[in-house]
């Protein structure tokens, strides 16, 4: 044995006496996972977080997260003599007089806004692919939760340098937390310890930020990675590719090797972007007072679509008994936002009672086989889209040359017409993407060589498509209808009847399709070709 | 001693009171006009030549009053000038806003149409219908010397950035208008837009910003525009609209790319 | 076909392995692996950058960069070296999977979840008898007096909350102005007189400060107030909201009704007051009415006169409570 090896088996000795490790290690070592470019947006989104751990440490050693009166004696001349809060003058003092401050700032405000994109696409990609099916209902209920506190911790975050733009955010916070029925005015005098802005607000959120939500991210990643570990990843269906299996490259080296490496390149991209792309110049904005405002004020884009929904909503409040209730706030701001991420939350629960599938399912759906899901995955994106972009209304106006009004108009007509209309349009998509898909199986390929038969005529050589690609286009279930039965074998009419006549037709909407081609139908076809 | 004596003998002189006084009075003339040159911008010597009246006269009768009225009395489609000063029409035409190419919602900075002697030939003649605020020397606004930046930053986001936005780069207004961007504009035209209101914009009265606050202003502009854009290339100066579009495209983007690379089969 | 049943298409199994050239050329696996050294190289070049950067630097320098224009050389050769280091170590580890080790797709087996009948009922006498034997279902009064003290328990810590804030009390209906509080410019703490402002101008506004008081930023977040002058045949306001005027001056809570943002911006001609934040407008001839956006309530105006030496006061405090609703408002 070599000196290495001798030192490596004393290591791998003391561990494995101590823990018993080398059984798990060794099964671990050798774990299966798929490989699809697809499968890495989680991978991002874990990447940044780490990433923004990384860089919000080193900014805790200069930020001071206190609201009290200090006047400006930096380095940024235009600001000098300034009074401001001292969480700003730190923040300043990062950007201008600590090396490598401004750098660190724009990386963890880029990989923040990384972050929330990655999970984005990465939950978009999980509900089109039908990743939330059992087993991995828990799953998907962490990942909505960490979304959900990803917009918190973004917002809290870019609050904390307390200037013109991000303070402009907690007043309008505040105006919602006010709104709240009854208890509104004692739940913001609380948060802010008094009248708005107060003095406490800042140190509050900084303790959020930075130990309670990181520490709430870290639990719920790691139970979220748990589970895929234990539960093992999807996988698309293909050749050799089934329900009881998973089909990839081990852990050791090639998932590490790959894993690890793409680690680096989203590190690499974050901090070119950090180097590169300025991104929140709170020099500029200057430090936060109610008595200032920009023109084309917004929120990080996460938070985008609310502001749009706010800027959206009728003029509605009810004054009634002596009290007020502002619906024009709370609908946009409470009332919608929840209705969708419940909807969200529930969402594999929905669809297992509306197909009436209660079986395991590890092989992913492609969305066109699943035109409903897909149909709705795209009509919520198109409200979203819709609300997101009348959230920057006031930007678009200036560079397109368009008006305020005209556009919140669009927005206040679009968002109900739009999303139905997507869902219309998706469907027919997706059912005509499935007649293609069987035309390709039962006809083959065109391969664009006309050859003229001996009577004359035309036609286009077909090639027959492997027996792979075959299989991936027809391996698909088609889901039934659940009927409805409205009475009994005596005649007796069945309880529920109601619920279960929605159920029935919903089910019978979820289970159309084109049907998927068969090899007797192919053989059948044969015949005919030549 | 001896220049103590010689003083000493004029002191008794019988001018010597009636010298004192003027030369009091010169004193302290001489340094308040000094004082008030100072920070007050100045304006440009009412000495409009009656030639000078009679020639923009004549370039507002072919230019002007077809929407203005040939006595700048105004239409149904543009306001009446009397009383608008020398300040409005050196800044309307001299930054091209006039003459109006489109009766759209708002004029719009372009190319001038009048040279500054023509410019200067119709300030004149639209300041001799009425008293109005008079045009600035450029010259003479030594924002640099007499300006403050960090006051002018304080006074710029209180007083113009809820319509120009934050950094001066505009923003819009309703139905349709906007406030332009600051960027590249004259030092002298700003002066004379927070004195005359041209449009949308309301007056800022020299009471209520004084002159010398005036010059902050515009000296903490000049600064933002001058400044290197610190921690790389701006994504506009209009906030996190355009940093999120850019952290899809070209963050999630390309990382994405990467993505397909990395799953892609070697040759 | 004579029979009724369809053949569906079989799964023709894990399609053949292609090897890479790496894999059986020795002279492409020596490419493979310098190109992954190369790679690694570079890596090594981004880190020096940084740290030479960070070292040697001054931080005044600036550069111009096409496209991006002046640059900070000290902020950008510390990134770039950053983002150098992290993003070619990345891409050598991934160019040495993808191109050395093997590509040779593995299969695993799933295991079903579900435990074997056996386990189940194993676990399920567990529960029952051990967990049972601790008496719980049987002996009530334990199981009353722990639901009494955990119930008690929880509400300690939410109690002790209480010392997070004040109750609000009257503080979302009171503002600083006064009967006789003058206006003044802010920032500048200039007290206004009529003559001081022409028709069409603006002036942002605050409550002077007594003797000795300090303006916080609660203050300003009540108080601010802006003033317009318009020619007085353009009101179109009832005889009470004129008498808060003064010659075509008029004065109105600068917090917007909706969710209190300042409502700064005025447009001259037409006589709106636009919020930046949601776009609500507010027509200034009749006394700050919502005509666009979702703002449900005019500003509330502040009623002005002048005092004995011709400088603008406040008549009277605002008759409502200025900036965003809430439950216990009940002024419409």
């Amino acid at each position: 044995m070599s000196q290495k090896e001798r030192i490596i088996g004393g290591v791998a000795n003391y561990v494995d006496e101590r823990t018993g490790a080398a059984k798990w290690l060794n099964k671990n070592l050798k774990k299966v996972f798929p490989d699809h470019w697809s499968f890495m947006l989680g991978e991002v989104a874990l990447y940044s977080f780490i990433i923004l751990l990384l860089s919000g440490t080193f900014l805790t050693f200069w930020f001071d997260p206190s609201q009290r009166d200090v006047i400006y004696n930096g380095s940024y001349m235009p600001l000098q003599h300034v009074q401001m809060s001292a969480a700003y003058a730190s923040t300043l003092h990062i950007s201008f007089d600590v090396r490598g401050g401004l750098l660190m700032r724009q990386i963890h405000h880029w990989a923040a806004l990384l972050f929330m994109a990655s999970i984005i696409a990465h939950l978009l990609r999980v509900f089109f692919t039908g990743a939330f099916r059992k087993p991995r209902e828990a799953n998907w209920l962490i990942g909505v939760g960490l979304v959900t506190l990803g917009i918190v911790e973004g917002f809290l975050g870019y609050s904390l340098p307390d200037d013109l733009l991000s303070g402009t955010g907690i007043r309008i916070a505040e105006a919602i937390l006010q709104a709240i029925p009854v208890v509104g005015s004692y739940i913001a005098f609380f948060a802010f310890g008094g009248a708005f802005p107060g003095h406490v607000f800042i140190p509050r959120i900084y303790t959020v930020h930075v130990l309670l939500l990181p520490g709430a991210f870290l639990a719920l990643i790691t139970i979220h990675l748990m589970l895929v570990w234990y539960q093992k990843h999807t996988q698309y269906p293909g050749p050799g590719r089934t329900e009881k299996n998973v089909v990839g490259y081990p852990l050791m080296p090639v998932y590490m090797a790959k894993a690890g490496g793409f680690f680096g390149i989203v590190f690499g991209v974050t901090a070119f972007l950090g180097a590169v792309a300025s991104i929140n110049p709170i020099w500029l904005y200057g430090p936060y007072t109610p008595g200032q405002i920009s023109a084309g004020s917004q929120p990080d884009f996460y938070m985008g679509w609310l502001d749009g929904l706010v800027r959206m909503s009728p003029p509605i409040e009810t004054h009634a008994f002596g009290h007020t209730i502002s619906w024009n706030i709370l609908i946009p701001g409470l009332i919608v936002p929840g209705i969708l991420f419940t909807g969200m939350a529930l969402y594999p629960f929905i669809e297992s009672y509306i197909s009436g599938d209660k079986r395991e399912h590890h092989l992913l759906d492609r969305p066109r086989n699943v035109p409903n899901r897909t149909a709705l995955g795209v009509m919520s994106l198109t409200f979203i889209m819709v609300v997101l972009i009348n959230g920057g209304n006031d930007l678009i106006a200036t560079h397109f040359h368009m008006s305020i009004n005209q556009i919140m108009w669009m927005s206040r007509i679009g968002v109900f017409i739009l999303p139905p209309l997507s869902f219309v349009i998706t469907k027919r998509i997706c059912l005509s993407l499935q007649r293609a898909d069987r035309d390709l199986v039962l006809h083959g390929r065109e391969t664009g060589r006309l050859v003229m038969l001996p009577h004359g005529e035309f036609v286009e050589v077909h090639e027959p498509i492997s027996a792979e690609k075959a299989w991936t286009l027809t391996s698909h279930e088609q889901p039934k209808a659940i009927p409805h039965v409205s009475e009994d074998a005596n005649g007796v009419a069945k309880p529920k009847s109601l619920v279960n006549k929605l159920r029935s037709r919903m089910s019978t909407a979820n289970a159309e399709q084109r049907p998927a081609a068969t090899a007797t139908e192919a053989k059948e076809l044969e015949g005919g070709h030549h | 001693m001896k220049s103590f004596a010689r003083v000493s003998k004029y002191r008794r002189h019988k001018f010597a009171g009636p010298v004192l006084v003027v030369a009091a009075l010169l004193t302290i003339g001489s340094a308040f006009s000094i004082a008030s040159a100072l920070p007050s911008a100045t304006k440009m010597s009412s000495g409009a030549t009656t030639t000078q009246i009679a020639e923009g006269k004549k370039i507002f009768a072919a230019g002007c009053s077809s929407c203005h009225g040939l006595n700048a009395e105004g239409s149904s489609i543009a306001p009446a000038l009397i009383g608008v000063g020398a300040a409005s029409v050196d800044f309307q035409v001299g930054t091209g806003r006039m003459p109006m190419a489109d009766m759209s919602q708002q004029a719009e900075r372009k190319p001038p149409k009048y040279n500054a002697e023509e410019t200067a030939a119709l300030a004149a003649y639209v300041a001799s219908l009425a008293p109005g605020p008079s045009a600035v020397d450029g010259a003479n606004l030594n924002y640099e010397r007499d300006g403050n930046t960090a006051q002018g930053g304080e006074l710029f986001r209180t007083n113009c950035a809820m319509c120009h936005n934050f950094a001066a780069q505009g923003g819009a207004l309703s139905q349709g208008k906007y406030a332009p961007t600051l960027m590249g504009v004259q030092p002298k035209y700003m002066y004379e837009a927070m004195i005359t209101g041209p449009q949308s914009m309301p007056i800022f009265s020299d009471k209520t910003i004084t002159p010398a606050e005036k010059l902050s202003i515009i000296k903490w502009i000049k600064a933002a525009q001058n400044e290197p854009s610190l921690g790389g290339a701006t994504t506009g100066r209009v906030g996190p609209v355009t940093e999120g579009l850019l952290a899809w495209l070209l963050g999630l983007g390309s990382l994405i790319g990467v993505a397909v690379w990395l799953a892609a089969k070697a040759r | 076909m004579t029979n009724n049943s369809i053949e569906k298409f079989q799964d023709p199994g894990l399609p053949e392995h292609i090897h890479r050239k790496a894999d059986h050329d020795e002279k492409a696996a020596k490419t493979a692996e310098r190109q992954v050294a190369i790679l690694f190289l570079l890596s090594a070049v981004g880190t020096v950058l940084a740290i030479g950067s960070y070292i040697f630097m001054p931080q005044d320098v600036v550069i111009f960069i096409p496209i991006m224009g002046d640059q900070n050389a000290a902020q950008l050769f510390l990134g770039l070296g950053i983002a150098m280091a992290t993003f070619f170590l990345g891409m050598g580890a991934v160019h040495w999977a993808k191109t050395l080790m093997p590509d040779t797709e593995v299969v695993a087996e799933r295991h079903e979840f579900r435990s074997e009948e056996s386990d189940r009922e194993d676990f399920v006498a567990t529960v029952k008898e051990q967990g049972g034997s601790a008496g719980l279902g049987r002996r009530t009064l334990i199981k009353r007096s722990l639901g009494l003290a955990g119930g008690l328990a929880a509400l300690t810590p939410i109690v002790m909350l209480r010392d997070l804030g004040p109750q609000p009390k009257k503080q979302l209906e009171t503002t600083s102005w006064e009967a006789g509080t003058r206006l003044v410019t802010d920032p500048g703490d200039r007290p206004i007189k009529p003559s001081d402002l022409e028709v069409g101008a603006v002036a942002q506004v605050l409550p002077a400060l007594k003797d000795g008081e300090e303006r916080t930023l609660e203050n300003i977040g009540k108080d601010a107030v802006l003033l317009i002058r318009l020619n007085p045949s353009e009101f179109n306001l009832d005889s009470e909201r004129l008498s808060w005027t003064h010659d075509g001056i008029i004065a109105f809570s600068k917090i917007c009704s909706h969710m209190g943002c300042a409502v700064a911006l005025y447009e001259q001609q037409t006589k709106h007051l636009l919020c930046p934040c949601h776009q609500s407008t507010f027509d200034v001839t009749r006394a700050a009415k919502v005509i666009f956006g979702p703002a449900a309530r005019p500003l509330p105006q502040l009623a002005i006169t002048l005092d004995s030496e011709g400088y603008l006061v406040a008549k009277q405090p605002f008759t409502e409570p200025v900036g965003p609703s809430f439950w216990e408002r009940n002024t419409k």
